[in-house]
């Protein structure tokens, strides 16, 4: 498992009180981890200050899933 | 209870009439108060009623590009943000039939569309931090209507709206998002009635007087503080009686 997505999935856990045997790549926040849309928000605020970069709302609406945020933090850190 | 110490307020209009009194209370319970507004002399007077270093963030907020560069000034200045009242507000009466567009984009403009920024904007910080409280002055007009006033009341009743929708959003993140809704309130306007007028104003007004500012800003400390914590998404009527609703 990449070093991104363990830092990722730290954040959804934290965040979503879930636990981390659940957050799996095709977890979507909303349908499976139990987030609202607020929290979608806060995820990505999150996201955006653990890996110092600026995620456009355009990009954050298609981050749905785990692996969503996974491969685009990926591209983006890379 | 109402204690503020430590907190960070951003007023809007704290050059006017009851900006600068919310400006002075917020402050006097212990926040530090950033003023905005477009008179810079008038910010600078309030600054120096308030004593302490109030940072001065000059900023017209008809204009878009400005308003978004307000909060994050603020947050500048003063370290962050906890409090914001959306208080700056303006009118261009016109009846209906006469009303021109410009008069009506103009108040939609300053006193909602500004709001719906600043309002925006604080949203990050508030929600990270988890504590914010929003205040918006709306009016007495917003919730009952005026002759003369459809742009301005479509303006308060917009703003009475919105905080209510936001309030449902946040509320969770313990920010908590009111309005204040004045009636009469003394101002250099109201100075210049004539009796006549004051007369027929005053008979609408159970409390047979005009309020003051330092009435509305009492309820704005209020709203700010911990007492109100459980208070959201809710109007307060500060007009002696005049619509109690
Ligand atoms: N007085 C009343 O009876 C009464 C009743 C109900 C509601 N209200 C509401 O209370 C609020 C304060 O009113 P007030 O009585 O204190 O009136 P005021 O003395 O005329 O103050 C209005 C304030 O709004 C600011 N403002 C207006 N247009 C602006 C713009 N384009 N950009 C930035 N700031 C702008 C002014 O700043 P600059 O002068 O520096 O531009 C001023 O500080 C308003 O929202 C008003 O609608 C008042």
């Amino acid at each position: 498992m990449s070093d991104v997505a363990d830092r990722v999935r730290k954040i959804v856990v934290e965040h979503l009180n879930v636990d981390a045997e659940k957050v799996v790549e095709k977890a979507s926040f909303i349908d499976d981890l139990g987030a609202d849309s607020l929290d979608q928000v806060e995820l990505v605020m999150a996201f955006e200050e653990e890996f110092s970069v600026e995620i456009p709302d355009d990009a954050a609406e298609q981050i749905q899933t785990f692996g969503d945020a996974v491969s685009f933090l990926t591209k983006a850190v890379g | 209870m109402f204690d503020l110490s430590g907190k960070r307020a951003l007023v809007t209009g704290a050059s006017g009439g009851i900006g600068r009194e919310i400006a002075k209370s917020l402050a006097a319970a212990g926040a530090t108060v950033a003023l905005s507004g477009t008179r810079v002399g008038a910010l600078e007077d309030t600054a120096r009623e308030i004593g302490e270093n109030s940072p001065i963030l000059p900023c017209n907020l008809s204009k878009l590009d400005e308003v978004d560069k307000l909060v994050p000034s603020a947050e500048a200045a003063l370290g962050g943000i906890d409090i914001l009242v959306n208080n700056a507000g303006m009118t261009r009466d016109n009846i209906f039939m006469r009303m021109k567009d410009e008069e009506w984009d103009e108040v939609i403009a300053v006193n909602l569309t500004a709001a719906f920024h600043l309002n925006r904007a604080v949203l990050r910080p508030m929600m990270k931090q988890r504590f914010g409280r929003i205040i918006g002055i709306s009016s007495v007009v917003g919730v009952m209507g005026n002759p003369g006033q459809g742009n301005y009341a479509a303006s308060k009743a917009g703003l009475i709206g919105m905080n209510k929708a936001l309030a449902h959003e946040v509320a969770s993140r313990g920010i908590t998002v009111n309005s204040i809704a004045p009636g009469f309130i003394a101002s250099a306007m109201t100075d210049e009635l004539n009796d006549k007028q004051r007369e027929q104003i005053l008979s609408t007004i159970p409390a047979n007087r005009l309020g003051t500012a330092q009435e509305v800003a009492g309820c704005a400390v209020f709203l700010a503080s911990d007492a109100a914590a459980y208070i959201t998404g809710h109007t307060l009527n500060v007009n002696g009686g005049m619509a109690m609703i």
